[in-house]
């Protein structure tokens, strides 16, 4: 893997709904708002679309089987060739990797990339839906939630570089702050690491503002073929590299200090995007943030800090939106919300406004002209990666 | 390099009502090694791997977790699709044709006999506010569907139960078929109505198995020993509201041979086409895909089952294997095992199940009530 493919994709198109914790509308209606939006920015009809790939995350939170098949009309799925592509929460990046894959293989020329969460629907609390993920046999019965595993993962983490939890704190009031200017924000909020530390612990050393919260949201784009993209925009957005790994199911046999799936999957998107210093040849970042933590360790894996010093990288403002590296410029999951599926895109569409200078108040300044997204998920094992540049 | 992409291994297990020594994952293992000793490979040769799951028919949720291990492919670019097993063929494809890959595996599986309700899972697919009716097998879609279908084309029920009774009599010939038969049209007409005039034999029982598939580019096809040819693949979707669908004509199998067909530039598909391993998930739903693929024309299917075309040594042979009705349902990974029969036809390895001349062959997918999404693969020797 990661030779050049066969043709170049475009995004010339990228929409997303507000996200908000229980939204009214059904998640068929979130996923047309989005997908309605990409393609006027695009430019295009949905008549004009080829297929369509859906992303969103486990039916438990809708109770719906099948529930791709549920939402395909929302998503302008019907009478055309449809595909439901998961990789859990990498399922927002990974759907990008999905329909580049149906264009750049010549299968169709003009994809529609749609991804939607609504988990508010799960009652009492969408966590539960994740009491069903963990082994039948080896796990479930000593009831373990999504909570737990990944502060065991901060836990190592900090153990493993000597990282205090005010360090992890800082991500928390970056990209919260940053959210400030992002429309469709959830929590956005100006904090101070104290305001973090103060909030009640959720699972040791997790407390609740460093987590991202429950959120109803859509996000969309519109992949086109190398020789149509410039026929639709003077300022298409290449998809240089893509990238994904998957880890053994088998979590707790690996150091969970840090996330090699991660580099793996960066290390096949940048071979693609011919990428040898990512820390140079990358100017935004928009690394998957559902926890504090996982902004620093996926920076460590994206090879953009060394192993253990992202928080110090952090604490310098590297990672500032005016800093040497904007990382999370959007405000990330922790501050425009986290409708799983959903905010893996947002990240996309983040990349896509930044690089065509459509970010607005959050624009990152100079001229940037390559980043990265990057989305994680499943028993903290997956790693999907896109490379998006001007070029 | 080129666009085509051929299958060059293939693995399953055999489809079983019980499976109770087994887990899925040793079931996919066992199908994973007998795919890579039939492709002369080892896992490390893989490039990709696409699967291709229901959370809830595995009573997982976020089910792709549990995927890389038994296949070999820990730390390597392996996703899951939502789909039939067409679905995962169609991304494989992708991959290879992108040219970023050689080699992609496809595995589906089924462990049916974990599901204790398994009306209750069908149920669940239906909308929630406007579908699903309390206390109401969801069979009543196909019921209803079925209805429709034989009042439009003027189909007697002799032909559907003719289809049931041609394919579990094929399943008897098939080595690994649980549910062989030899009935007569009669026993199947006079069993019980689920949602009239859908009776229960008319419904393929559910069964537990795996299936791996290896596909490879042209390239690495070269060194394979036995490769078939993907010609054309489609997929698609029409509306998944009850209220707004057609009925009558599986729309999705006609918009994906269209797809299919145009890819493999076939014009006379009927012609050029020697034998179907199609969905028969439902009785009825074979002769509906044969029209809707354009193997039959409109209303001529219940007369080929009623004269025997489409028996094994007839014109054009439907599901010689004996298909869902003959070989059981294993869910999404059905599609896979008409997938795998169909390469055994074309590599003349179909042993009792044999058609003669199978050198290009179609495989029709659908992934159930009450979605209307399937998929359309040709095959072919060269």
């Amino acid at each position: 893997m990661g030779r050049r493919p066969r043709r170049r994709v475009a995004v010339v198109g990228a929409g997303m709904t507000l996200f908000m914790r229980r939204a009214l509308e059904t998640g068929k209606e979130l996923a047309y708002y989005a997908a309605s939006q990409a393609l006027e920015s695009a430019g295009v009809r949905l008549r004009d679309v080829q297929a369509v790939v859906m992303a969103t995350a486990p039916d438990a939170f809708d109770g719906v089987h099948m529930k791709g098949e549920w939402l395909l009309d929302g998503a302008g799925g019907v009478r055309r060739p449809y595909l439901r592509a998961y990789v859990g929460g990498g399922s927002g990046v990974f759907s990008i990797i999905s329909g580049w894959s149906l264009v750049a293989s010549g299968l169709c020329d003009l994809a529609l990339v749609v991804a939607e969460e609504k988990m508010s629907s799960c009652q009492p609390h969408p966590q539960a839906a994740f009491l069903t993920i963990f082994d039948h046999i080896l796990e479930r019965p000593l009831g373990p939630n999504l909570l737990w595993i990944f502060a065991l993962e901060q836990q190592r983490y900090m153990a493993a570089y000597g990282i205090r939890n005010e360090d992890i704190a800082l991500v928390s009031v970056k990209n919260k702050r940053n959210a400030l200017a992002h429309p469709c924000a959830q929590v956005a909020a100006d904090l101070t690491v104290r305001d973090v530390l103060a909030s009640e612990v959720v699972a040791w050393p997790v407390h609740r503002l460093m987590v991202s919260p429950v959120s109803d949201g859509a996000a969309a784009v519109v992949l086109a073929a190398e020789d149509l993209a410039p026929r639709l925009t003077d300022r298409p957005v290449w998809i240089q590299g893509v990238g994904w790994s998957l880890d053994t199911s088998y979590w707790g046999n690996r150091d969970l200090a840090y996330p090699r799936y991660v580099e793996r999957a960066a290390r096949m998107a940048y071979a693609m995007a011919g990428i040898t210093e990512p820390r140079r040849q990358i100017h935004i970042a928009e690394p998957y943030d559902p926890f504090a933590y996982k902004e620093l360790h996926h920076l460590e894996g994206l090879l953009l800090a060394d192993r253990g010093k992202a928080p110090e990288d952090l604490a310098a403002g590297r990672f500032d939106r005016t800093g040497e590296l904007p990382s999370c410029p959007s405000g990330g999951l922790m501050g425009v919300g986290n409708p799983i599926a959903a905010a893996g895109l947002m990240k996309v569409c983040e990349l896509f406004w930044q690089l065509r200078q459509e970010a607005g108040a959050r624009q990152v300044p100079g001229n940037p002209e390559r980043g990265v997204a990057q989305a994680w998920g499943d028993l903290m094992q997956i790693g999907t990666v896109v490379v998006l540049g001007v070029r | 390099m080129t666009d085509r992409v051929a299958i060059v291994g293939v693995g399953a297990t055999p489809p079983r009502p019980v499976s109770a020594d087994r887990s899925y994952r040793e079931m996919v293992f066992e199908a994973a090694s007998r795919a890579y000793a039939d492709a002369g490979l080892t896992a490390a040769d893989v490039d990709s791997v696409v699967s291709v799951a229901e959370d809830f028919h595995e009573g997982t949720s976020i089910t792709d977790e549990y995927v890389p291990d038994q296949l070999g492919a820990v730390l390597r670019p392996v996703h899951t699709v939502a789909a039939d097993g067409l679905g995962g063929v169609a991304a494989a494809v992708a991959l290879i044709r992108s040219g970023i890959a050689d080699r992609v595996v496809v595995e589906a599986h089924a462990k049916a006999s974990n599901v204790r309700r398994p009306g209750q899972v069908l149920a669940l697919a239906l909308d929630p506010i406007y579908e699903r009716l309390p206390g109401i097998s969801p069979h009543y879609v196909a019921g209803m569907e079925m209805r429709r279908y034989l009042h439009e084309t003027g189909t007697p029920e002799q032909a559907v139960a003719m289809v049931v009774v041609k394919n579990r009599r094929h399943a008897l010939a098939h080595p690994a078929a649980a549910f062989g038969a030899l009935l007569d049209p009669e026993a199947v007409r006079a069993s019980l109505p689920v949602c009239e005039p859908l009776r229960e034999m008319h419904i393929s029982p559910a069964a537990d198995g795996a299936v791996v598939l290896v596909l490879a580019s042209a390239e690495a096809a070269a060194h394979s020993p036995r490769p078939v040819w993907i010609r054309g693949i489609g997929w698609a979707s029409d509306t998944p509201w009850l209220a707004t669908r057609g009925w009558a004509q599986a729309s999705y199998a006609a918009l994906a041979a269209e797809m299919a067909y145009r890819m493999a530039g076939m014009s006379d598909p009927a012609r050029e086409i020697r034998f179907a391993e199609v969905d028969d998930t439902y009785a009825y739903k074979e002769l509906q895909h044969l029209e809707a693929v354009r193997l039959a024309a409109p209303g001529e299917a219940a007369r080929m089952v009623l004269e025997g075309e489409t028996r094994r040594g007839g014109r054009l042979p439907v599901n010689p294997s004996g298909g869902s009705l003959g070989l059981g349902h294993c869910y999404d990974a059905s599609a896979l095992y008409r997938v795998v029969e169909a390469v055994r036809q074309i590599r003349g390895e179909a042993g009792p199940v044999q058609v003669a001349g199978a050198t290009v062959g179609l495989v029709v997918s659908w992934r159930g009530i009450p979605t209307q999404s399937g998929g359309v693969l040709v095959l072919g020797a060269a």
